[in-house]
């Protein structure tokens, strides 16, 4: 088949800039080949390079006594004691979950599955965080109907619990939703599986499903915006088969365990090129691969092809050569395709055969280490605006608005979607703060979030970045969890804009500051940019996923109140009312600062609820929606009334951060005030739980009507 | 008792079935759908859920054609005691040892949560440590849980006493709220619920581990 010529149009239509193609015609003297020109734009598209966020990623903390593996490999490791590890990561399917929904969001949930089995850990607990456009934009509920059932779709078939996630609506999200899928799983420390390739002459295998022409470029069209042409762009959609890829994790574990893997790395985006590429790089070693010998669905597929396919549950592996037979009959056992495509060579050099004709010939360690890297302009973000004056309002009112808003109604609907429950493992189903499973056959339990609060960061990135951090790491304190690590997914506008550089730059200091000071180290993470349409950006948006460890079950914290539980209220308030829930959904304002982070009141206030678990039945940290929301969610989950004695406006919606709400007993109560003075933290009796009512200051009305309509309200608006 | 757990290449709850059975004192092996035979001395054989095949075709189409149904089957006739949970259920409706068929959820989306079952009948290995009426919360998790026979069908099996459990609030659009039913020798149980995640007081609830002991007990006397 005759190759197109390389044209300007041809290296623009690959996502390469002039500048950057000259920088390849300097690394390899010549002009490259059709193919080659696919592999370099693969390899150097935001997606898989991170040119334009690497300066600033390389500024977080990754270390920590509890950390195995930072970021750089498929997932972090963080260590849990006992010879056990939790390998976790979140990652972004934003820009195919918008063109086509359902595959789009299957596919992520597969892709993050792979990343954490090919470490060799079986994956234990998947999250999601979401973000859509307004309830009433014409393609919102065919969005969400779609992305909620390709999450469950996947992850139900493959079997891993759905734990926790987050849902959100916001006009900014009109025409790029945001998908960021979250998985988790289990290791042995002793049995943890890297991608750096060892010996030469060792057999490169191809595992997994047969590659098709799905996905193609995929990688590069996620690393543009979108325009009007979008619908376009459906076949660069990979297409998903959770069976397969259940299978895969299953073989993949089994033959891990016959001792015959060298190396493996799964072939994710920009597939078996990306993926060959860093396996040789990684091990100082150049990679030869015969195309002809790749596992085909389609025919006559190019070079080309072949080298950018996003086909999925594919994955590649060093093959320790004396074991080929055990690790066959693992792969027959499981009906998939085992292809010896290829082997590792000594000089540095990238080969790429296709029936004994040169597709590929390039510098291996050049091609991946000299992806450009750009130190873009970004501008600060200016102070937000003072916050105009809001007006009293009735605190029953006020909560009913929000109850009744898809963004702080139950989530229940999306949720029952999700199995939470497979593993027989879960402790806690998603719904309320953190997700709880049980390591297998053992005492101890994990807990996982993922936060952030867009309208935050947009106000003010640095506060911004620090509060997501800051929520995760409440809502694991109020399980009774010490939070272990962080995976940090950043879904952002188009960085060639100063200003939204600015928002990524103030995100990533206060991300940093807030995990150095609690703790959280960055052991994986995601950045998707280019989150925008005719030139309209996302609110920034970075999600925080986090793991936390309970080391006894004893210490979990996971009650639900009872009629005469005392509420009491951790934390100072001063009535914060900037860029909150209530300013959005009632007066439909978005004016004012985010909240102040104090990092050390943080941490302080963590402290003292682990250190008093024994004293705490119910707990639930404070973010948006405030007292108000919280104890209405408390109350709502145990079908007690409660009753809150201040319904002052900032009293009752306020968002002051480092804040929590207790249940507990009268006794419990009173130690707990003393242990709080000891800790130098604040904490105030609010209320209690009594009664079948909602009473806020003088107003009031029935448990059982806000309930109506916090249960209904997401079906409602979307349903 | 010497319980085997049938593992499809998408079963996922295969170990949970097995942990449960265990915990209830059963001898537990699993068995590939590649075998054609069952091991020698099987009291019972547990289907578990997930997606046998993808749910590809039908839930449990393929599956029922696997060389290990053919066997398990063979073990119905000759009166072995069969469990078939979720997809093990559809299992068991494609392979025609238990009647009807399981549709979609009349919602037409996959449902996760804990619903209140009805106890129908106690006159089973399976339920005999409850008593009919009794209410227990159990979860459910499937797509297509939506259990449908002829009128003539759900007749025969309400006049015989196989309607093991009923919905309290039909979740999924089954006839007769029906959850899950029993064979004419009363010796195969198969059910949408999920007992299993039921069995532990870490689960939340332990209103399926009765159903383990009556069943595991039944042997441990015998």
């Amino acid at each position: 088949m005759q190759e197109p010529a390389i044209t300007p149009d041809l290296i623009a239509s690959h996502g390469l800039s002039p500048d950057e193609y000259d920088r390849i015609l300097d690394i390899i003297g010549r002009e490259p080949t059709f193919t080659e020109l696919g592999i370099f734009s693969a390899m150097w598209n935001e997606h898989c390079s991170y040119k334009s966020s690497k300066k600033w990623l390389r500024t977080l903390p990754t270390q920590g006594p509890q950390v195995i593996c930072g970021p750089g490999e498929n997932a972090g490791i963080v260590d849990i004691g006992d010879g056990q590890c939790v390998v976790f990561k979140m990652e972004s399917h934003n820009h195919p979950s918008y063109i086509e929904p359902y595959q789009g969001a299957a596919t992520g949930v597969g892709g993050i599955l792979r990343d954490v089995f090919t470490m060799g850990a079986r994956p234990i607990a998947a999250m999601n965080s979401l973000s859509f456009g307004e309830p009433d934009h014409p393609k919102t509920r065919q969005l969400v109907h779609g992305v909620v059932e390709g999450v469950g779709g996947y992850g139900n078939c493959f079997g891993v619990p759905t734990v926790g996630g987050e849902v959100r609506f916001h006009p900014a999200y009109n025409g790029n939703c945001l998908v960021n899928a979250f998985a988790a799983g289990l290791a042995d420390t002793d049995k943890i599986f890297y991608s750096a390739a060892s010996g030469i002459g060792m057999p490169v295998v191809y595992l997994g499903a047969k590659t098709g022409r799905d996905g193609v470029g995929g990688a590069t069209m996620a690393s543009a915006e979108f325009d009007d042409t979008i619908e376009e762009k459906r076949p660069t959609v990979q297409v998903g088969d959770p069976f397969t890829e259940k299978r895969l994790m299953e073989a993949t574990l089994e033959l891990m365990a016959t001792g015959a893997v060298i190396s493996i790395q799964d072939m994710g985006a920009a597939g078996l090129a990306c993926s060959a590429v860093e396996m040789g790089d990684k091990g100082g070693l150049g990679v030869k691969l015969n195309l002809e010998d790749v596992p085909q669905r389609e025919h006559n597929m190019t070079a080309y092809e072949m080298m950018l396919s996003e086909s999925q549950e594919r994955m590649l592996m060093v093959l320790k050569p004396e074991l080929e037979a055990e690790a066959r009959a693992v792969f027959e056992k499981w009906d998939l395709d085992f292809a010896i495509i290829g082997e590792t060579i000594a000089e540095d050099r990238f080969l790429v055969m296709h029936n004994n004709v040169v597709k590929a010939d390039l510098p291996l360690a050049t091609l991946s280490g000299s992806a450009p890297e750009y130190d873009r302009p970004w501008v600060e973000t200016p102070a937000a605006t003072p916050l105009a004056d809001v007006p009293q309002i009735d605190a029953i009112d006020g909560l009913r608005a929000l109850l009744a808003s898809p963004n702080y109604a139950s989530k229940q609907w999306v949720f029952e979607q999700y199995d939470s429950q497979v593993m027989a493992d879960t402790i806690r189903t998603p719904g309320l703060g953190a997700g709880i499973v049980r390591v297998h056959g053992t005492d101890k339990l994990l807990a996982f979030t993922s936060d952030v609060t867009p309208r935050y960061v947009k106000a003010n990135p640095e506060m911004g970045g620090a509060q997501a951090v800051a929520e995760a790491y409440r809502n694991l304190t109020s399980v009774g969890a010490t939070p272990l690590a962080t995976t940090d997914n950043m879904n952002f506008g188009n960085p060639e804009k100063p200003e939204i550089m600015g928002q990524f730059v103030g995100a990533i200091k206060g991300i940093g500051a807030a995990c150095i000071a609690l703790d959280m180290p960055i052991v994986s993470g995601n950045v998707s940019l280019y989150n925008e349409t005719d030139g309209t950006g996302i609110l920034p948006t970075p999600t925080i996923g986090a793991v936390g460890l309970i080391k006894h079950a004893d210490d979990l914290i996971a009650g639900t109140v009872r009629d005469g539980h005392v509420a009491l209220l951790v934390g100072e308030t001063h009535g914060h009312l900037g860029q909150s829930a209530l300013l959005a959904e009632v007066f439909h304002r978005e004016d004012g600062d985010a909240p102040h982070v104090d990092l050390a009141a943080e941490k302080r206030n963590g402290d003292f609820i682990r250190a008093n678990r024994a004293l705490i039945d119910v707990c639930t940290d404070l973010s948006d929606g405030g007292l108000a929301l919280a104890a209405f969610e408390l109350a709502e989950a145990g079908n007690v009334g409660v009753i809150l004695d201040d319904g002052a406006t900032p009293h009752c919606f306020g968002e002051d951060q480092a804040r929590y709400l207790i249940a507990c007993s009268f006794d419990k109560a009173e130690a707990l005030m003393v242990a709080a003075g000891q800790f130098h933290v604040p904490i105030a009796a609010v209320g209690r739980f009594t009664g079948q009512d909602v009473r806020i200051g003088h107003s009031q009305a029935p448990l059982s009507e806000l309930a109506e309509i916090y249960r209904t309200g997401f079906h409602t608006a979307i349903g | 008792m010497k319980a085997g757990v049938v593992v499809f290449p998408g079963s996922n709850c295969d170990r949970d079935m097995a942990v449960a059975l265990r915990n209830a004192g059963a001898d537990v092996q699993m068995i590939w759908h590649k075998d054609a035979d069952l091991p020698q001395g099987l009291d019972l054989v547990a289907i578990p859920g997930g997606f046998s095949f993808g749910d590809y075709l039908r839930c449990g189409a393929i599956a029922a054609q696997s060389p290990i149904c053919r066997a398990v089957v063979g073990h119905a006739e000759r009166g072995g005691f069969v469990l078939g949970v979720c997809n093990g259920f559809q299992v068991l409706t494609e392979t025609g040892i238990l009647p009807g068929a399981l549709l979609r959820n009349n919602n037409l989306k996959y449902i996760c949560r804990t619903v209140e079952l009805k106890v129908a009948t106690a006159d089973s290995a399976f339920t005999q440590d409850y008593k009919v009426g009794d209410s227990l919360q159990v979860p459910i998790a499937h797509h297509d849980g939506n259990y449908f026979a002829d009128a003539d069908t759900v007749a025969r099996l309400e006049g015989e006493d196989r309607v093991a459990f009923t919905y309290g609030d039909n979740p999924n659009g089954s006839v007769d709220d029906i959850a899950g039913v029993l064979s004419a020798n009363r010796r195969v149980l198969g059910m949408m619920p999920h007992p299993e995640r039921a069995s532990e007081a870490a689960h939340g609830g332990t209103d399926g581990a009765a159903m383990f002991r009556g069943l595991v007990g039944q042997f441990a006397a015998a």
